[in-house]
């Protein structure tokens, strides 16, 4: 190593890993349900590719987490997305390729795509 | 990528409450569930919380496992890792509140702390210099080396106040400018860190050194650079395995990166750095005796001036600081002097990292920003005393220092107020004592180890230690009289005017503070012949209540003296002459009908 350019690519390239390692209240949390509704409809490809999508397109400010059932088994798999000030978006019936789009169209562009959130009338039926 | 992290603590403490075998089995589980690929396993640096051993610490959620047994794993793999759900009954107590799971910051031994020499301690790897080199590391020795002049390094440090963390709080920037221009024309000049922690009960470098010993490199590279030197020494003793082995580590991996050898960032500056081991004696923590040994020679002291700064390392001037003080080099460089010294008091700018040992509830290592209260310290971050018993005093500096008592509980820790009530800052060791402890026992046992430790070479210490000690003891046997406290008193005078180093001119120091904060407890053993505290066991006797005894022969029978004398169904009475206090009788006894006095 000669130079502090050298240093500064290194810094970058761990920078996804060590950056997780703090509390991170201001970011954005990405939370796939994980219990054995969301692993039974699918979930676990889901947050692998979220995970791994948010790391290649290098968003920080975003943390992609797990938790327990949600509650609506039957539109697993579930997302939620919990933006500092905003209302919690949620995502039903996901799959590898809507969860694709979401991290590129909401967690990187900032738009919500509404038509796979779920509202009222899902929960009416 | 990984999308969860669990962080294994494996400093010394917790690798000796099994952190290892917990490590192997998170790695085992996750494979068994597929999650290798998904989750990071990471072995760091110290976390601070010794007492609650195996530590484990799963990011994103920051949720913090204490005390997590082999046992356990699979259950935390299953439910947090692959479920994500916390498993709460697993959690350190105090992130578990009836409003949900706490952030560890906001814990009671977390909360008013501040670190800078352990950043990183519990956050990184230390065996993988990219982890390092990911949080700012060598950033600072870059900066400095291509961008800076000497003179500007040693104003900066100058400008932050730092001083010596090792026990004497010398102005680490005066070193620097001294060891730079005192001898002009050397032909070669050195580098040297004091690693060498000798107090009972402390381990605050130890932890640095196991949990982010690149930060240590770094430091003294840049020391290097300040003064002009192109090589250091590390003295650090065998006693610390995993240390010696992560920071071996660490100085192969700069080497590797072309960040220890020569032409450092194509500066032209040279720096390399080599390890030397010491046998353990305390008297090589003294930097003349230190750099004896670092030379081959017996570890003993020389007297002083002239100061390392002049003639050190084979006579050539050298820079020798302690590892805590190091610690905070990089973060100085990067974040400048006036950060630096906006944390702490007056005269002592920034943090301080203490081992609290003793009879605390959080055993462990804690940093906290200079004039923090003692009390903050003891009940708000260490949790106060086990047992619901009163805190009697804090022992500081270790057998160099002395003891701050109750009343002086509110004391603002930094050097010139320890000073000024008769204790030191020492290295770090903060040792908590309550109503339990003897003060004249304590300060034996400090007599009884600087006794071991003093090299020998001058009278004052070797044979003035060793005439307090027999007094002190004699005074716990019951064999002292009065006239005694003041001969101790002027023999502590005597040893602290003459003695050639530091060991000897402060191991009078316990005994002095205890004589000041706890004359009357001397004066209670040479008068009444009584400890209060019921440790000098020739003071105490074993007493039978006759209305409490039932005669059941049971304490005559266990009694390895026969010193109990009485029949069967009759009171029975103990010989003081033959009793050895064992306490073996009070044990047996049923009715409890034998007491302490």
């Amino acid at each position: 190593m000669k130079s502090l350019a050298e240093l500064k690519a290194i810094k970058e390239k761990m920078k996804g890993q060590v950056d997780m390692r703090a509390e991170n209240e201001g970011n954005i949390r990405v939370v796939v349900g994980m219990a054995t509704c969301g692993i039974a409809a699918g979930a676990r490809p889901v947050l692998q590719k979220m995970a791994a999508l948010v790391n290649e397109k290098n968003l920080t400010g975003v943390t992609v987490t797990q938790t327990g059932c949600i509650g609506l088994c039957r539109y697993e798999p579930i997302v939620e997305v919990h933006e500092p000030g905003k209302e919690k978006v949620t995502y039903i019936n996901m799959d590898e390729n809507k969860a694709a789009e979401v991290v590129e169209k909401h967690l990187a562009g900032g738009n919500p795509i509404t038509e796979y959130t779920i509202n009222e009338s899902d929960l009416v039926k | 990528m990984f999308r969860s992290h669990v962080l294994v603590c494996a400093g010394t403490g917790c690798v000796s409450s099994g952190c290892n075998a917990v490590a192997d089995a998170v790695k085992e589980q996750l494979k068994k569930n597929g999650l290798e690929k998904e989750v990071g396993v990471t072995l760091t640096g110290c976390f601070g919380l010794c007492a609650l051993g195996p530590i484990i610490v799963i990011y994103p959620e920051g949720s913090f496992y204490s005390e997590v047994k082999e046992s356990d794993v699979a259950e935390i793999v299953s439910e947090h890792l692959l479920k994500g759900r916390v498993v709460e009954r697993l959690l350190y107590h105090e992130t578990v509140s009836d409003e949900g799971v706490k952030s560890l910051n906001d814990t009671g031994f977390y909360k008013k702390q501040l670190r800078v020499a352990l950043r990183n301690c519990g956050v990184i790897n230390p065996e993988e210099i990219d982890e390092y080199i990911a949080v700012d590391g060598y950033q600072a020795l870059g900066q400095v080396v291509t961008e800076m002049k000497p003179e500007e390094v040693i104003k900066v440090i100058i400008d932050s106040g730092l001083r010596g963390r090792g026990g004497g709080g010398f102005p680490t920037g005066r070193k620097w400018d001294l060891a730079r221009r005192l001898v002009p024309d050397a032909k070669q000049k050195y580098v040297c860190c004091n690693a060498d922690e000798g107090d009972p009960g402390a381990f605050m470098d130890r932890s640095v050194l196991e949990g982010d010993p690149h930060a240590l490199v770094e430091a003294m590279a840049i020391a290097g650079y300040a003064v002009g030197a192109d090589r250091g020494f590390v003295y650090v003793r065998a006693e610390y395995p995993i240390a010696v082995k992560r920071l071996q580590i660490a100085i192969e991996q700069a080497r590797d990166y072309g960040l220890l050898g020569k032409n450092i960032f194509d500066s032209g500056f040279n720096f390399d750095l080599e390890i030397r081991l010491g046998a353990g004696a305390f008297v090589c923590g003294e930097e003349t005796a230190l750099m004896a040994s670092i030379e081959g020679e017996r570890g003993e002291p020389r007297p002083r001036p002239p100061f390392p700064a002049e003639k050190g390392l084979w006579g050539m001037p050298t820079v020798l600081n302690n590892v805590e003080t190091y610690a905070n080099i990089p973060q100085i460089i990067l974040r400048g002097a006036e950060w630096f010294s906006s944390m702490g008091t007056e005269n002592s700018k920034g943090t301080k990292v203490f081992a609290l040992g003793g009879k605390i509830k959080n055993t462990g290592l804690v940093e906290v920003p200079m004039g923090t209260t003692l009390r903050e310290v003891v009940f708000e971050i260490g949790g106060g005393i086990p047992g619901g018993k009163k805190f009697k005093a804090a022992q500081t500096g270790g057998p160099s220092g002395g003891c701050i008592p109750v009343e002086h509980l509110d004391i603002e820790i930094d050097y010139d107020n320890l000073i000024k009530i008769g204790s030191m800052m020492g290295s770090g060791g903060l040792i908590v004592m309550d109503e339990d402890n003897c003060m004249v026992d304590i300060a034996k046992f400090f007599l009884e180890f600087t006794v071991d430790e003093s090299c020998g070479k001058c009278v004052p210490c070797r044979v003035g230690t060793k005439r307090l000690y027999e007094m002190l003891d004699n005074i716990t046997k019951g064999k002292g009289s009065p006239s005694d406290i003041d001969e101790m008193e002027k023999l502590c005078h005597y040893i602290k005017d003459n003695s050639l180093c530091g060991l000897g001119q402060t191991a009078p120091n316990p005994v002095l503070s205890n004589l000041n904060f706890f004359r009357q407890e001397f004066i209670e053993h040479v008068t009444e012949k009584k400890c209060s505290a019921k440790i000098c066991k020739e003071l105490l006797q074993y007493v039978i209540i006759p209305e409490k005894c039932i005669g059941c022969t049971l304490c005559a029978r266990v009694c390895p003296t026969n010193a109990i004398e009485g029949k069967l169904k009759e009171k029975h009475v103990i010989n003081q002459e033959k009793c050895i206090k064992c306490g073996a009788c009070v044990d047996k006894c049923k009715p409890g009908a034998i007491v302490q006095i």
